[in-house]
């Protein structure tokens, strides 16, 4: 078993949707690590999977999901350990061995201990993530009260030096109620909400998507201010390749619920691999360039009835026959750099 | 501003309403029955008499006075005299309605803790037992007749196991030995006020079957609602955040997700407030308790005029009041009137 | 060639159909309902061939007998056998439905018309009517009338009705109201359609649909307020076997006759169990979000 980031390990992980169109195999087999301090961004398109990957490791996936598979190590712990049930049965508990000793996941009473300290979640729509009819100041004590175990009232000073230190007026807002914000606010609440335990984990989806262009920015620097000075790890989720440029230290690419590409941000961008990744630079616009943009052809595929092989093979100027029957491991072609593909495989090797 | 405005409209609509349901009620009952007098003493009465209490009631003169008359004595909220107890028929509503009005609140009062908690517990455990019974309750629950349920309650619980009593408002040896003067006419509340545990514990075993009968359609009503507006709000994004921030479940659901389900629930109250009053007439003739049903249902058998045109517009002018008030509620709670 | 254009055109109203059965037959309980009121109906149309005895005859010599092989529902305190009593008694059901459905939503079905096509003070004043109906609780609007008009069965089928007629007005009016501002009424209008036509053409077709689910989702309600009336005795009067006259019958035997009262008022919750599953499916199947 190899584990490959110090602080966040994810490793084969499947998820499903028994919805009445039938079932959506939204993940299949998800690679990611982190480790401590670190940013990485997890790149894709709508409907690849980013979120529910997020939600997966935090173990919030509810019906009519369900996680089948996978295993998530997650500064030590083992948050998640499955491994696909026999027929009949939908999965079944597999007990890791980590250092010699035996783990099972952890139950839902323990991940509620973990959820909100050391591995904490901000969302994309921040008005509607938090409760309309609680005042804001509340609910931001509410996370503060639970990690440090106060009382809410106790948290109450706490909850004004955050307000403060995301840039808010702490007096008026904490009175406030969420349609009262603008979504620049809204957010600037969810990231004072995420860090005030100061997790090790932040896990950040699509935080700026909602928000205005001039907006965002400021948004990023404040998060990329307070992750470095609080030495939080931070997994952006994003479909912007902007963001992930400037704000991660490592990308991962996904496409169709699989790992595609994995590197460290230079090295993405300047030596993309798979062809999936290589498309999505060529359709974003950068300062310097002059062949016209392109758009990768096809559309995003139905995950009820997904492709064979390797998910990306229809829409893959590269293909060969062996994309459509083989599903390619997610593999170390270069130091650093992970792709899951068959032009940089070679079929022989095994993990 | 835009509040109160809305608030005297809907006053001056309700008065326009209630003008036209004395309408209604002069109409049905002068108008509609070829001969009151003639019907209320029977067809061997003689002449005389029927000419004499024709004269009595005011029948004999014009129609146009008579609604006058009508008119007039409903706003002074004097309804004549009962023909069966020979008092004006408002000392009746007087007595009578409070008995109703404390089954009504009883029965909401049940109805409420019940439905919310069986509509929270059928959203959170969606499709385990208990919902499927919750669902199967609110199902039959709307359906069983009410006077038949409180036969029913009333064959188990007193005639098999024998723990409640069948019928009345009070056990009469309980009352003399502790008697209770009446202040507001509910025995519940009166007992309460005077401190005679006697007789509140006794009244409270005469009205606590008929507030579950009552109040059954009610609890399904509710619980419908409660559940599908809780699977509404669980799906929304702030559930989620709650629970990333590890809150327990508990909390989760009780103080995030209960209080913005309640919104809905709580209009659907105020529309259940009418099934109620429906309802208290036909619990309180199987329960055999004096209320203002059970008032106009023997009016209604026995002819009474008076009583029943009295009866029947005073519990128009309730429900009246009710539903103007539940619209005044919502309108509180309701956003768009907020700011 | 003619034959199927035909079919072709045919086709997603066909298509439409077989969902729309296919919806019906996986909601199981919507099926539930659809067999509890096929069973009544049945028994209702065949009631004297099914009812072993005569549900009015009455036979002292076997007063309060309980419920066993020769009479299913034992007999009441006249001798009557229950079973056949109410077995009877569904036909009074049915009778009720019919015609309280018919005139209460021939009744609001002319006045939502009026009312929302005409607008103006005509809507007005009929909406204001339609408040004053409402402003009673049902029940004790339809006791009083049905007590002022005399108490049998006749008038209490028109009592109901009188009451029941306001669900539909507001339903029709609302529709009539919509269609009426619709670009292609004015088209219509303008080569010379008459006011009269458009109704009939244009507003009652749209609104023939949600009537039809309201009418179904009523059906319980009708029940009820008609064995409240029976039971009350100011609706259908004994020995007519109406349920809830039977229900009444029995009240003064409850205690140890427990079968008189009992049977009648299992058979009221049944139908109207029926008519509600059956009407809630019918909402969800003809609810275009739901339909998927």
């Amino acid at each position: 078993m190899n584990i490959r980031g110090n602080l966040l390990d994810v490793s084969g992980l499947r998820v499903s949707f028994y919805t009445y169109r039938g079932v959506i195999k939204a993940l299949n087999g998800v690679d990611l690590w982190m480790d401590s301090k670190q940013r990485l961004g997890v790149v894709g398109e709508t409907g690849c999977g980013k979120s529910v990957t997020a939600l997966a490791i935090m173990r919030l996936i509810e019906e009519p999901g369900e996680i089948q598979a996978g295993r998530v190590i997650f500064d030590g712990t083992p948050l998640l350990a499955r491994s696909p049930g026999k027929p009949g049965t939908r999965f079944q508990s597999q007990p890791l061995e980590i250092e010699g000793k035996r783990w099972k996941e952890r139950t839902e009473e323990q991940m509620e201990k973990v959820r909100g300290k050391e591995l904490s979640m901000i969302f994309q729509e921040p008005r509607s993530a938090l409760n309309p009819v609680m005042r804001v100041g509340f609910q931001m004590a509410e996370s503060i009260s639970k990690a440090r175990k106060i009382s809410i009232r106790d948290a109450d000073p706490h909850v004004r030096e955050m307000l403060k230190t995301v840039g808010l007026d702490a007096n008026r807002v904490i009175q406030m109620y969420p349609h009262e914000l603008s979504g620049g606010m809204a957010q600037r609440v969810m990231i004072g909400m995420g860090l005030s335990t100061n997790p090790k984990l932040l896990i950040a989806d699509e935080p700026t998507s909602a928000l205005d262009v001039t907006i965002q920015a400021q948004i990023l620097e404040l998060l990329d201010h307070l992750a470095r000075e609080g030495g939080n790890a931070v997994l952006m989720i994003t479909h912007d390749m902007g963001i992930v440029a400037e704000f991660c230290d490592y990308v991962m690419v996904m496409y169709a619920g699989n790992s595609t590409e994995y590197a460290a941000t230079k090295d993405l961008f300047n030596d993309p691999l798979h062809p999936y990744t290589q498309g999505l630079l060529k359709a974003v616009p950068r300062v310097g360039r002059i062949e016209e943009l392109q758009a990768i052809p096809g559309t995003v595929p139905d995950l009820v009835e997904p492709p064979t092989g390797c998910r990306f093979h229809p829409r893959c100027p590269k293909a060969t026959n062996l994309c459509s029957t083989d599903q390619p491991l997610f593999h170390e072609v270069k130091p650093g750099h992970y792709v899951s593909c068959h032009l940089y495989l070679n079929p022989k090797e095994d993990e | 501003m835009n509040f109160v405005s809305f608030i005297l409209r809907r006053i001056i609509l309700m008065i326009i309403v209630l003008v036209g349901v004395g309408c209604i009620v002069f109409v049905v009952s002068r108008v509609i029955p070829a001969d009151p007098v003639g019907a209320i003493l029977g067809g061997n009465a003689p002449v005389e008499v029927v000419d004499r209490m024709r004269a009595q009631l005011g029948y004999d003169r014009p129609i146009a006075v008579q609604f006058i008359d009508f008119i007039q004595g409903a706003i002074r909220l004097d309804f004549g005299v009962s023909l069966r107890t020979n008092r004006p028929v408002m000392t009746d509503i007087m007595e009578y309605f409070p008995v109703t009005m404390e089954l009504a609140i009883v029965a909401i009062f049940i109805s409420i803790l019940t439905g919310v908690v069986l509509g929270v517990l059928s959203a959170v455990y969606r499709n385990r037992w208990i919902d499927q019974f919750s669902r199967i309750f609110s199902i039959f629950g709307v359906s069983m007749p009410v006077f038949w349920t409180g036969l029913m309650l009333i064959l188990v619980f007193y005639g098999i196991l024998g723990w409640l009593p069948g019928a009345g408002q009070y056990d009469w040896m309980i009352e003399l030995d502790n008697p209770l003067t009446s202040i507001t006419g509910m025995r519940l509340l009166d007992s309460l006020l005077q401190g005679n545990w006697h007789a509140f514990w006794d009244a409270f075993r005469h009205i606590i079957l008929p507030a579950i009968v009552l109040g059954l359609t009610a609890t399904a009503i509710i619980a419908r609602i409660t559940r599908a507006s809780m699977l509404d709000v669980l799906k929304q994004d702030y559930i989620r955040t709650a629970k990333a921030k590890g809150l327990k479940k508990r909390i989760v659901i009780l103080r995030h997700a209960l209080r913005n389900s309640l919104i809905p629930t709580v209009t659907v109250i105020g529309l259940t407030f009418g099934s109620l009053l429906e309802g208290a007439v036909l619990t309180e003739t199987v329960f055999s308790r004096q209320g203002l049903g059970r008032y106009i249902t023997n009016g209604l058998l026995g002819l009474d005029y008076p009583a029943v045109t009295g009866g029947t517009l005073y519990i128009a002018l309730i429900y009246c009041l009710a539903n103007l008030i539940v619209d005044i509620v919502y309108a509180i709670l309701d956003p768009r009137m907020r700011s | 060639m003619k034959s199927f254009e035909k079919t072709q055109t045919l086709k997603p109203y066909l298509d439409d159909l077989k969902h729309t059965l296919y919806l019906w037959r996986k909601s199981h309980l919507t099926m539930v309902g659809s067999v509890i009121i096929g069973l009544f109906l049945l028994v209702a149309i065949f009631a004297p061939l099914i009812a072993p005895y005569s549900p009015i005859e009455q036979d002292l010599s076997k007063r309060l007998i309980g419920p066993g092989s020769q009479h299913f529902f034992g007999t009441d305190h006249l001798g009557r056998d229950i079973f056949s009593r109410v077995i009877h008694g569904s036909r009074t059901a049915l009778w009720i439905i019919f015609l309280v459905s018919v005139i209460s939503t021939a009744i609001g079905t002319i006045v939502g018309v009026v009312s929302g096509f005409f607008g103006g003070v005509i809507d007005e004043i009929l909406m204001r009517i339609t408040d004053m109906f409402l402003a009673f609780p049902s029940l004790v609007l339809a006791m009083f009338i049905a007590a002022m008009l005399g108490p049998n069965l006749t008038n209490a089928i028109i009592a109901i009705s009188l009451v029941g007629w306001t669900v539909y007005a507001r339903l029709v009016r609302a529709e009539a109201i919509k269609i009426k501002s619709m670009p292609y009424i004015e088209a219509i209008r303008s080569v010379g359609a008459s006011r009269l036509r458009i109704i009939v053409l244009h507003v009652l077709p749209m609104c023939v649909s949600p009537i039809l689910v309201q009418m179904t989702l009523r059906m319980g309600t009708i029940i009820l307020t008609a064995a409240s009336l029976g039971f009350l005795g100011l609706g259908a009067q004994p020995p007519a076997p109406e349920w809830g006259v039977l229900v009444s019958d029995g009240r003064g035997y409850l205690m140890n006759q427990w079968w008189i009262s009992t049977f009648p008022g299992i058979a009221i919750a049944f139908v109207v169990l029926g008519f509600n599953l059956l009407g809630d499916g019918v909402r969800d199947m003809l609810d275009p979000r739901l339909r998927r």
